[in-house]
Parts: C-alpha cells; structure tokens; sequence
C-alpha cells in the first residue's frame, strides 16, 4: 500500500476516503457531542464497527495476529481521519499504545492471544505506566511486583492512564526484584480499582488505577521491558502527531470558510491582512506538521531515519501546530469561537492535551537536542 | 522532435557522465564545460531539444546536476543565477525558437550575464503600477525611465524589463515585456551600496534606450502574464533548494556551535534545536511537494516554502549573532567592493544579508497576501486603484 516517502498512493487516499465518510456518517459532531457526555465516554459498538467492518484498528499489525500488515503510514492515515472528526474512542490507549506494545514483544503466545481482540475493535487496551511523557522512564515505575502462590501480585497506584476506567486490559510496567518487567492484567478484578477522571478534552478519557494486590502475568522481562516501552512509545508519538494534523487541518478550513463569509466594516473579516496573514500562517504551520508527522511514519516503517529522532520530530512539529492552529481559530471566530455550540473549544482542548501527553514539545526539543547537538561531532 | 524514447535517469546521468569525461572540469574552462552541457541538452532537462533540454520530466535535473557537481563541476545555476534563476524559463515559453536559441546558451555558459529591470523606486511590491514608458518609434520601442534594486546589473549583458505601453488603462494592462541589451546607448548603470557595505545591486537609468520590437516577449499590453511566468520562476528558486539535513544555513548555525563551547547555555540550546527543527519541517515539507509535483500536484505546500524559507534563513543568523556575542557586534571592513571575494563570508555579513530574504523577490507580507489569496481563497484586500486608468492612480 505504500510506496516511497511522502509519495501517498492512491490505496492510501482510498483508505483515506473510507474513513473518512464512516466518520461523516457515524460520528458527526452531534454524536460526539452526546458520547463525551456519556458515562463511557465512547461508543464500543461504533469501535468495534471501525475494527471489524473497516478493519481499520490494526493496518500496521501483522496479519498473524489479525491486522492489515499495512504499515504505520497506513494507519496514520487512518488516525488523522479519526483526529479530524474528533472521534471518542480508545485511540490514545488501545491503538496508540496497548497494541504497539503488544506488537513489540517477543513472545508468540501472547500477541496470537491478546492483539486480535483489540485490533478487532471488541476489547479495550491500554498500558498503565511513564510513557506518557514520550519515552519510558523507569524511575518513574510506581507500582511493584511481588511472586505469590505462582504468580504475580501487583501493588501500586498510576494516574493519567489513557482509556483506563474502560480498558479490559491493562498492561503495568512494575518493579520486579531484578528490574523493571511488563505485566498483564486482564477483565475486570476487584483488586483493580479505577477512578475515572474528569478531563480537560472531554472526548478523550482518563482515569487513576489502583492496584491492590493484584493478580497479574508477566509478559516481558526485565530485559526487554524497556526497549518495547520505548519503541510502542515512538509509535505512539507519530500516530498522535498525524491526529494533530488531522485536527489542526480542520480548524484551518472552518476558519478560512468563516472569514470569507462573516461580514465586518462592509466587507469579508478575510480580506483584512490580520486574518488573512494569521490564516497563511495557520496553512503553513498544518504543512510544516503534515511533512513531520509523516516522515515520522514513514521513517518507523522503512527505518529510513533514526526512529527516536524521527517521532521526537513529529510529536514536537504536530504539537506546536496544532495548538497554534487551534488557538488562531478561536480568535478569529470572535465570540463564536469562545462558545460552547461552535466546535472550536473542542479541538482546542484536544489539542492543549495532545500537545503535553507523550512528551511535552520542550521534552521532545530537548531530546532532539540531545541527539544533533550534544551528539554532533567536533565536540 | 521527437520523444519516442522515454529519458529516464539512467540516460541522464550517462550523458552528464559522458560531458565531464570529454571535458573534465579541472581542467575545461567553465564556457565550454557548460557550452557542452547545455548542447547535450542538461542545462534545462525538461526544455525542448536544441534549447538546452532533453524535454525529459524536470525532477531529472538533480541527477545530471549532482554528476556535473561530484566531478568537480560548477552548480549550474552560479554561472548565471538570474540567467539560470528567473529568466531562462520565461524566454523557452516566450520566446521565437530563433531567438530562444541565440539567447539561452550563452546565458547558460555565464558569456552574456542577465539582470531583472523590474521595481522601481515608486513601484516594489505594486510592480503593476511601475512608470518606466516604452512608445512605438517604427521597429522599435523607445524606453525612458528608472529602475532600481537590480541584482548584477553592472555585470549583465542583458535584462529583461517590464515598461509601461499604455497609461490610459488599468495597470495591469498597459504592461510590455522586453529583453534589452545592456549595452545599448542610453543605459547607465550605477551600483547601489548595501546594507553589508557591498553594492551587488544597482539603480539603472534608461534614456531613450532604444529596443526591436523582435526583443519583446508576449504581446503588446500582455507583459503582466509574462512577468508573473517569471516572478513564480523566481519564487520557486528562492524557495525550494533545500540542502540535505544539516547542510545551508542551520548546517553553519551547527557549525558555530560546535566551535564555540565557550558560549554554549542551555537557552541557546533549546533555540538552535527549535531551528533545526524548523530546518527539517521545512526540508521535508519541499520534498513532499516535489513528490506531489511528481504526480503532477501542485499542492498548497508548494506555495509556503519562500515564505518559509526567508523567515528561517534570518532566524538562523540572528541565532549565531546571539552566540557570537559580542564578536557579533564587530564587523570586516565596509569599504565598499564591487564584487564578492572568494573567502568565506563571515558571519557578520550573513547576518546582515539576510534581512534580504523577506524583502527580495516579493515581501514576506506580499508572499502572505498570495498565500491566502490564491491557496486558500481568501477575499483579496480592498485596491484603491482597480479599473482605474493608471495615469490617475495617486503615487508617493
Ligand atoms: C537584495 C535585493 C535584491 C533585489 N534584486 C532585484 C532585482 O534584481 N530586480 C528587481 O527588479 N528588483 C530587485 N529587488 C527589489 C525587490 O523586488 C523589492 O524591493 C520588493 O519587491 C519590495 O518592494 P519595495 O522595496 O518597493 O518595498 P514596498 O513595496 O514599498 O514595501 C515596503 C513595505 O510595505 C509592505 N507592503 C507593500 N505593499 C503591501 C501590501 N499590499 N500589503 C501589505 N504590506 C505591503 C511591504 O511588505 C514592505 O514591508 C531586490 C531587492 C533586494 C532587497
């Protein structure tokens, strides 16, 4: 499905087109208005509807394991579209992160058993640990594990987990006597305890999980916990940064449809220069993120970059853009861009929070840094 | 002509192969190196056969390019930069094939310079509204007027000049296009100093100049069409050369860096990095619109890159003035030079340079205006001087 770098195929606009109309038709405005008010905060029959009629939950998993085996461009095109609709649904949680990690490890069993449920759209993953801010940062690994009667025990408490309070799994890097190991804890335990949160973008979900002795399997060791945290986290990055696009994408046509249309002083608001220019800027900050966020896709596909410059360069490029793109749209609505009816509140909280989930942009600055200054030869 | 045969990279880079064989670059004076290059047909892959072309798709011109380059030769297009830059393009489109080719070889060799006689001092950004009258006299056209800002004019053989044939309609249609031998009486030029002390552009006075109307290109009154030709040429080349990552102006930003520890903060960190970033947005977003050209798309990511590319040239040198410090605020030497030396510009003179890239070839606030008119659609801005004769539009 995919050909060269930036060189988006017909199949690719094809997909792109597909996803798109489901979303027109299915997840309009109005309903997601309804679902982030709902108690789920999502709709699973319309999820599974994507992972199962679409099929479009899993294009960057292997076939083997009941995905596309089309590659992560692919679904980033995919995750833009969602992006651009605002679609409540696990995106962060089961198609950013539990499925990207789950596809990481090495263990067979693990991923024939667990990715075909969530690539199909019937279950709800998500990881409960320091990935959040872009990279796995093991100081950061708040809950402990203890061997019992067999098995693992789990101990500890993780907040901001994305699609935590509906997730029917839940992956928990804990600390281990000989490190840091990756453990699954699966349905619905009593010994899990979920608070859902209430959060700035309402159509995206988060809760605080606690773990009261709770029973758990072990599905990566203490040497490979790390490096798949580390890559799921990459994948997660880029798949976010092309929601950025699609997002920001839609605010730059509702508010170039809005200033030639709204009438000021007589004449269009869009042929004063102060919108018009804030408007050249919006197009060239969408461009600049489109171009970031997909060589970061390309690049994890083909390896054709350093992956962790590479998604650092996507997430920092697509965040940055699009909370300046959110932000230009509501100024230049004027008092309709500040109220609840129009929708532009909604892609600017989307934006304010995807912007600091998986690594802050001054994080990912400061990683970039890391990998072209201080690594820069001469020095 | 025929295109029977598809010319593919492969056939390109072998002719180019071919050319610096028979004439190493070493050793071959720069003319003929390139008077060969262009009757291979590489000066212009995408031009007709005969002019310099192979009528091959223009993304083939890296490889020939990047033959010429690893074999010790020039970048084409500093032999000639309007030549190369501006002005080529508007004559195969425009010009008689006769002419075209009388004219294009020795632009492409270096013999015979061109400039661009087009702003004025009352008409910069409004270069529709420029003074400068050429009136019928026979077979030719008799110019009398000033023009300013003009890049090389004091080394040019030739210009291409917009002057105004009729003042009694709307500005825009009362434009001709010439190409006007710089040598001819009643063409004096004189160098205009710079802000970094050098005079690379000049003013031009034209007295009385005498041009064939065989030297016009396009129609009488249709030199706006023709202009525009050249200014997307020029936006286009202002805009979308983008080094490899690392390499143009963040590469000695880099560079800069790595030499100075001493003057290494973390704030100044974060700041280079923020351009490097910038840099590589930029960089990536030229080569997808050269993948999307390649499909025939010409994108809205096309249009951004000379506004992009300007803004981030300067923020790239007043990055390394601040690490500078206060070896920033000394300068060379202004005593005036008329033509650049081979040593390496220094910084200083960079610095001051770019504050250039948002002016020339059309004004960043100008280059927002085309964006938001014509990518985005926007309503265009309220014209004072629209179906007006341009005799009695007001003027400073
Ligand atoms: C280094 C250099 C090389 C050059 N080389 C050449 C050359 O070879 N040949 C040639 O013909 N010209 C050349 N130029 C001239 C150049 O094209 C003009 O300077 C440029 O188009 C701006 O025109 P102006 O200087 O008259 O400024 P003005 O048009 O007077 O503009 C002054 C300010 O007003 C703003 N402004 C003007 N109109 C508008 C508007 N409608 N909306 C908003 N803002 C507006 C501008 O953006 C600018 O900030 C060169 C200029 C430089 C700096």
């Amino acid at each position: 499905m995919n050909g060269r770098e930036f060189d988006f195929t017909e199949e690719l606009g094809e997909l792109r087109t597909l996803v798109r109309q489901f979303c027109e038709e299915q997840s309009p405005e109005d309903v997601v208005r309804t679902t982030m008010d709902s108690e789920a905060g999502f709709d699973p029959a319309l999820w599974r509807r994507l992972g199962t009629d679409l099929g479009v939950l899993g294009l960057h998993v292997p076939e083997a394991y009941g995905g596309g085996d089309a590659g992560l461009v692919a679904q980033a095109v995919v995750v833009e579209e969602l992006g651009a609709a605002l679609v409540c649904g696990p995106v962060l949680g089961t198609l950013a992160l539990a499925v990207p990690v789950l596809c990481a490890l090495s263990r067979e069993d693990v991923k024939e058993t667990h990715l075909p449920g969530l690539v199909s759209g019937d279950r709800v993953g998500t990881i409960a640990g320091p990935l959040l801010q872009g990279t796995f940062d093991a100081a950061g690994v708040t809950v402990t594990a203890v061997e019992a009667d067999g098995g693992w025990r789990l101990n500890g408490a993780v907040g901001h987990v994305p699609d935590g309070a509906a997730a029917d799994l839940v992956l928990v890097p804990a600390r281990t006597p000989a490190g840091t190991a990756l453990f699954l804890v699966e349905g619905a335990p009593a010994q899990l305890r979920r608070t859902p949160l209430t959060t700035l973008d309402q159509t995206r979900r988060q809760a605080e999980l606690e773990l009261v002795d709770c029973p758990a399997v072990q599905i990566a060791d203490e040497t490979e916990t790390a490096q798949v945290c580390e890559q799921a986290a990459r994948v997660a990055a880029v798949l976010l940064a092309a929601e950025q696009v699609g997002g920001a994408q839609v605010m730059l046509g509702r508010t170039v449809e809005h200033a030639s249309g709204r009438y000021q002083f007589g004449v269009p608001i869009g042929s004063f220069q102060a919108v018009k220019h804030r408007c050249a800027d919006m197009l060239v900050a969408v461009e600049q993120a489109r171009s970031a966020a997909y060589h970061g896709a390309w690049s994890l596909q083909d390896g054709t970059d350093d992956p962790a410059l590479a998604a650092s360069m996507a997430k920092a490029v697509a965040s940055d853009s699009y909370v300046k793109v959110a932000a230009a749209a509501i100024q230049l609505h004027g008092g309709t861009g500040f109220s609840w009816e129009y929708p532009a509140h909604l892609y600017f909280k989307r934006a304010a929070t995807d912007a600091v989930v998986l690594g802050s942009t001054e994080q990912h600055i400061d990683r970039i840094a890391a990998l072209v200054l201080d690594a820069a030869p001469g020095r | 002509m025929t295109t029977a045969t598809a010319t593919t990279a492969e056939t390109v880079e072998e002719l180019a192969r071919t050319v610096v064989r028979e004439r190493p670059p070493a050793t071959t004076p720069t003319a003929e190196l390139m008077g060969a290059w262009y009757d291979a047909g590489l000066a212009w892959v995408h031009f007709p056969r005969g002019l310099g072309g192979l009528e091959a798709p223009r993304m083939l011109q890296t490889a020939a390019n990047r033959v010429l380059k690893e074999a010790g030769g020039p970048e084409p297009r500093t032999v000639n930069i309007i030549g190369y830059g501006i002005v080529a393009g508007t004559i195969v489109r425009y010009a008689p094939p006769e002419l075209a080719a009388r004219l294009l070889r020795p632009l492409a060799t270096g013999e015979e310079l061109w400039c661009q006689l087009f702003s004025e001092p009352g008409a910069g950004s409004d270069l529709a509204g420029l003074a400068t009258r050429a009136v019928r006299d026979g077979d030719d056209w008799v110019v009398t007027g000033q023009k300013v800002w003009n890049s090389l004019a004091h080394l040019a053989r030739w210009g291409i000049l917009l002057a105004r044939t009729d003042p009694d309609v709307p500005k825009h249609k009362g434009l001709t296009y010439f190409l006007v031998d710089m040598q001819s009486p009643g063409v004096e030029v004189r160098p205009l100093r710079q802000i970094t002390g050098r005079a690379q552009f000049n003013e031009v006075f034209l007295e009385g100049v005498r041009i064939p109307d065989a030297m016009r290109l396009g129609d009488v009154g249709a030199g706006w069409a023709v202009s525009l030709s050249t200014l997307s040429d020029e936006r286009v080349g202002l805009g979308d050369r983008v080094p490899a990552r690392g390499a143009g102006s963040i590469g000695e930003a880099l560079a800069l860096w790595a030499a100075r520890p001493d003057r290494q903060t973390p704030v100044l960190r974060d700041r280079l990095a923020r351009l490097w970033l910038r840099s590589e947005s930029h960089r990536l977003t030229v080569e997808r619109a050269k993948v999307a050209a390649g499909h025939g798309v010409f994108g809205p990511e096309a249009a951004i890159t000379k506004l992009v590319a300007s803004e981030l040239n300067q923020q790239v040198y007043e990055f390394c003035q601040e690490l500078l410090g206060l070896e920033g605020t000394l300068y060379e030497s202004y005593t005036s030079v008329l033509e650049d030396d081979d040593s390496p510009t220094p910084y200083q003179r960079k610095f001051l340079r770019s504050r250039a890239a948002t002016i020339e070839g059309g004004t960043s606030e100008i280059q927002r205006n085309i964006v938001a008119e014509r990518v985005l659609r926007l309503p265009a801005d309220l014209r004072n001087d629209k179906n007006v004769p341009w005799r009695d539009v007001p003027r400073s």
